[in-house]
């Protein structure tokens, strides 16, 4: 079985979010970044067991800039088999789902995997695209992944529980919680990566659909309001009253 | 070119951020000088349909078909973008739920159409771009997307728009879409979900509980505050992680987002990737006895306490109030 893995480069949970040239650009200045956590997390720790499992390779492939390295030996140190960049700037996420899409046509793949969103964009969105655009089946916000032959059972989340479906390679998921547990790499391996094969890949020509203008943050809160354990009262009354929520 | 949203029930009954993707698509609809039509999957009544209506569709194309009664992002996209090209429409709006970012994102490729995954607003116009706000960076920022793309695809974040209820009436139709076996990639062999139990995703209020709470024993009284307030119940990772709580009660960074009219935290300290779950709430009320808790700097109203003193007690005046109410 051959697994694909999508990273992407996200700044760490904890990174203090300011922007720069006049709101417009995310200021990249001292931000540590990482391999976005539900790619990891989920996706490749997914694509490495049953690597372990069944056979095959897991190679992960990113859109970037060179600055993107560091986190593709991250995903190599935690056991993929070598990787790919194509190197451009990722515009927007159709720009990179179209990167990835065409990579895969001219070297086939069983599954992609991705996370469920970046924590930078929010967006949801990757998976999806290169399932359209490959004209593959998709499953979103999966949770689990079992392998019978070419058959594949997953747990995918939906509104108020979760329901299991069957899908027949080829296919793209979308990992959620639940997948499979984070794994730190090891000295072994992180001696291992430095030697791994990253093939970077030229970008095929492709406009953006989308581009951000600027940023803003959000409104401050204008300072918890203290309400004394004596007196619960009060604030039943100024959830009432003064913010109308009950 | 009328604007298209695809609208869901949850076993035929509509949800709030349904009427919130109608209402939308009526609205944007109105600033691109066309109407918003609506398209069911779902084979729903004429009278479910109509409900539609007042919230400015102009027209409801009900699809029926045997393949269509189980979700498959793929098999719905395609048919989606076959039903936007016979109607001739280059915008879709979604709901930004599990249903609208499975499917959104695969029907922007097929129409190779700009996405905005999780608006937070009415888009704007210049020229023929459309600019939408969006969350980003888990809802520490906000970003303004243009759309320069002839097709357009807008996903609402639920519970940020309010929907506009209108005197408009609507019409229903079938519309013959031709689906093919081979269309449908991925099958649901078994749907899971929870019955009588409020769905967090879509709560107008939560309460929520943390590592404070010391054991899962004490949650009875968590659970009693969400049903007086008729609320879901949620927690955090640690809580979690250490199994006091199911996993789907996870909200957070790693675990759900929610946006709920009222979250209520209680013996939860506020780590960033927890806020990042929950920081689109609208009023956030913190009960924690640690008064350096970070939580109570995003919170709206706190109280410094023993959560074992202070739930009971608001337990006591909360059924008091629904009592009055």
């Amino acid at each position: 079985m051959k697994f694909l893995v999508c990273i992407s480069k996200a700044p760490d949970t904890t990174t203090k979010i300011a922007f720069i040239d006049n709101n417009t650009k995310f200021n990249n200045d001292k931000v540590v970044f990482i391999v976005n956590p539900y790619d990891e997390w989920y996706a490749l720790v997914r694509a490495l067991e049953l690597k372990e499992k069944l056979g095959g390779s897991v190679t992960v492939i990113n859109v970037g800039a060179a600055d993107t390295d560091a986190i593709i030996r991250k995903a190599l140190a935690i056991g993929a088999d070598d990787a790919v960049r194509i190197d451009a700037e990722p515009v927007d996420a159709m720009f990179v789902a179209k990167q990835i899409a065409e990579y895969v046509k001219a070297n086939p793949y069983d599954i992609v995997l991705c996370g469920k969103e970046t924590i930078d964009y929010n967006g949801s969105e990757v998976g999806g695209m290169i399932a359209g655009l490959l004209d593959w089946g998709y499953v979103s916000l999966a949770s689990s992944l079992e392998l019978n032959g070419t058959v594949a059972t997953l747990n995918r989340e939906i509104a108020g529980g979760h329901e299991t479906v069957e899908a027949s390679i080829p296919f793209v998921l979308s990992a959620a919680k639940g997948m499979a547990e984070a794994r730190i790499p090891n000295m072994r391996g992180i001696m291992a990566a430095r030697t791994k094969p990253v093939a970077v890949v030229a970008a095929s020509a492709n406009e953006n659909h989308t581009s951000i203008l600027s940023y803003e943050l959000p409104k401050e809160k204008t300072g918890v309001k203290l309400i004394s354990p004596d007196n619960v009262g009060e604030l039943i009354s100024l959830l009432h009253n003064e913010a109308k929520v009950i | 070119m009328p604007v298209l949203v695809f609208s869901e029930s949850a076993n035929g009954v509509f949800k709030k951020s349904n009427f919130e993707a109608v209402s939308y698509g009526a609205r944007v609809a109105a600033l691109l000088n066309t109407e918003a039509v609506v398209v069911d999957f779902e084979g729903l009544s004429d009278e479910v349909l109509k409900t539609l209506g007042d919230y400015g569709a102009t027209k409801v194309y009900r699809v029926s078909n045997d393949l269509l009664k189980n979700f498959d992002a793929g098999l719905y996209a395609k048919v989606l973008n076959d039903v936007a090209q016979k109607l001739n429409c280059t915008t879709v709006v979604f709901s930004f739920n599990y249903s609208g970012k499975a499917i959104a994102p695969v029907l922007a490729a097929k129409m190779n159409a700009g996405f905005v995954a999780g608006a937070i607003d009415l888009p704007g116009m210049d020229g023929s771009s459309m600019k939408i706000r969006k969350n980003v960076f888990s809802g520490k920022a906000i970003a303004l997307y243009a759309i320069h793309s002839q097709n357009k695809i807008i996903a609402l974040t639920p519970n940020t728009v309010a929907p506009v209820k209108t005197e408009n009436k609507c019409s229903i139709e079938n519309l013959e879409v031709a689906i093919n076996n081979t269309d449908n990639k991925v099958k649901v062999k078994e749907v899971v979900k929870a019955s009588g139990k409020i769905t967090l995703s879509d709560a107008d209020v939560v309460v929520s509980a943390g590592r404070g709470l010391k054991g899962p024993e004490n949650w009875g009284m968590v659970e009693e505050m969400a049903t007086i307030l008729g609320a879901a119940t949620a927690c955090s990772r640690p809580v979690a992680d250490i199994h006091w709580r199911p996993h789907e009660e996870h909200v957070g960074q790693t675990g759900l987002t929610v946006r709920p009219n009222l979250y209520i935290a209680l013996g939860i300290s506020g780590a960033i990737q927890h806020l990042a779950g929950v920081n689109g709430s609208k009023v956030i009320v913190v009960v924690n006895k640690d008064p350096e808790a970070p939580f109570f700097k995003a919170a709206d109203y706190g109280i410094v306490g023993d959560v074992f003193e202070v739930v009971p007690k608001l337990n006591e005046a909360f059924k008091k109030f629904k009592a009055g109410a």
